[in-house]
């Protein structure tokens, strides 16, 4: 009597395990770590490392991206930079060549304007000339014809007539 | 429960459960096996090997929702509890952490789930198992790692204690390395789960005899379950707590043995 209660005590005991609780506990739990550590463990890594990889690359793929168009954004300015320069200095070169070509033209007008001035000035002289030399003719015939009207003389003879016409014309000058 | 009743030869009326109500008796006569602790563990190894191994068959790199609770689950042990604890060497210990953890968890939870009402891990012979697995890793990993007697000098002779102490502490340390870790981690994790069933059982249980008494205790009865349900709640917070604790604790005893100094 007294050993059966005894078991049943030992039996509520809930700090004592049971045998076979104990070989099903150590069994089921090595068998729950082989599956989780065979064909568990190794594809979760699998998946986060290439995930990893994935971000890690995506990240490199970026950087380099971006270095890229730093690179582009530095060359776009440097040509910039050139082609401003560039403008500027055909500006100048423009502004170099106008003013020359004005200077140019200025110089060629103002010979124009001394060669035009100075043929006029020549064609008026030779006019002149011939107007003074045909005055001098047509005075000498007229003067001529008047003084042998007056003097009743003749004067055809060529020498004579040139003669009195030089006198005549430097009194002309005397008296003048 | 009205069965062990039966046997001891209780009175009538209401008897509050109690350690009895953990002893279920086989359901094949003389079979020590055929309980349903036994049958829950199994179980328990059935469905996590059948979760995880459907999260991770097709492990992607943009997780389906399956793969992602897999996955939370995982990287939880992996991280917050290997890497973060054990530092560089860690990975060697994740499959194990990982299935304490999983393990612990779905049998604990058990406690609440209906139909199945029973967390297996309320029978100490479970968390013994589990704590010796753990004792014997990180003895052996601390063995292993530093020489049988250095581990040995490591754990009697703490650095930086005057000689004298050493009467007093060596005793505590010894004790605390072979007796006090692996009966804590054990006690803990078997007394939170049977004081929890045993506290849902008290409220269910009585709500069940106080519909039977007379009218004013029906009236009461309903309270009675409510409680019932609020602690189902806390018990699943416990249990959840109680798996993380015992793998934590673990991490830790592993991450100890694997540093030199401690």
């Amino acid at each position: 009597m007294r050993s059966i209660e005894l078991a049943a005590a030992e039996e509520l005991n809930p700090l004592i395990p049971h045998t076979a609780e104990i070989i099903v506990g150590f069994i089921a739990f090595s068998l729950l770590y082989m599956v989780l550590r065979r064909a568990v463990v190794p594809r979760f890594e699998k998946a986060f490392a290439e995930r990893t990889d994935a971000i890690q690359g995506g990240m490199e793929r970026a950087e380099k991206a971006q270095i890229e168009a730093e690179a582009a954004l530095k060359q776009y300015k440097a040509q910039l930079q050139d082609a401003r320069g560039e403008a500027a200095s055909i500006r100048e070169e423009a502004r170099v060549q106008g003013a020359a070509i004005i200077e140019e033209m200025r110089v060629k007008a103002q010979e124009e304007a001394t060669r035009i001035a100075a043929s006029a000035q020549a064609a008026i002289e030779s006019e002149r000339q011939a107007a003074l030399t045909s005055l001098r003719n047509e005075v000498g015939t007229l003067a001529t014809q008047l003084a042998s009207k007056i003097v009743g003389e003749a004067l055809d003879d060529q020498v004579r007539q040139s003669r009195i016409v030089d006198r005549f014309l430097e009194d002309l000058e005397k008296s003048k | 429960m009205l069965s062990y009743a039966a046997e001891v030869g209780k009175d009538e009326g209401f008897n509050p459960p109690d350690a009895g109500d953990f002893n279920l008796p086989p359901f094949i006569e003389g079979n020590e096996f055929a309980t349903k602790p036994i049958l829950l563990v199994f179980l328990s190894v059935i469905l996590i090997s059948i979760f995880f191994i459907l999260a991770s068959r097709k492990a992607a790199l943009v997780p389906s929702k399956l793969q992602f609770a897999g996955e939370s689950v995982y990287s939880f042990v992996r991280n917050d509890l290997g890497r973060e604890v054990i530092g560089h060497e860690f990975m060697r210990f994740v499959p194990y952490l990982f299935t304490l953890f999983t393990f612990i968890l779905v049998n604990n939870i058990f406690g609440i789930i209906p139909l199945i009402q029973f967390p297996t891990m309320s029978r100490i012979s479970f968390p013994y198992v589990l704590a010796a697995f753990t004792f014997f890793i990180f003895h052996y990993v601390g063995i292993r790692k530093q020489g049988f007697l250095k581990y040995m000098k490591e754990i009697m002779f703490l650095p930086g204690i005057p000689k004298p102490a050493y009467i007093l502490i060596t005793p505590l340390e010894l004790a605390t390395y072979f007796l006090v870790r692996p009966m804590t981690l054990s006690l803990r994790l078997f007394a939170n789960m049977f004081a929890g069933h045993l506290l849902l059982l008290v409220f269910i249980l009585g709500g069940e005899h106080l519909l039977q008494g007379v009218i004013g205790l029906k009236l009461i009865s309903p309270f009675a379950f409510a409680i019932g349900i609020a602690l189902t709640f806390f018990e699943f917070m416990v249990q959840c707590l109680q798996a993380y604790i015992f793998t934590l604790l673990t991490a830790l005893y592993i991450a100890g043995a694997l540093v030199d100094e401690h």
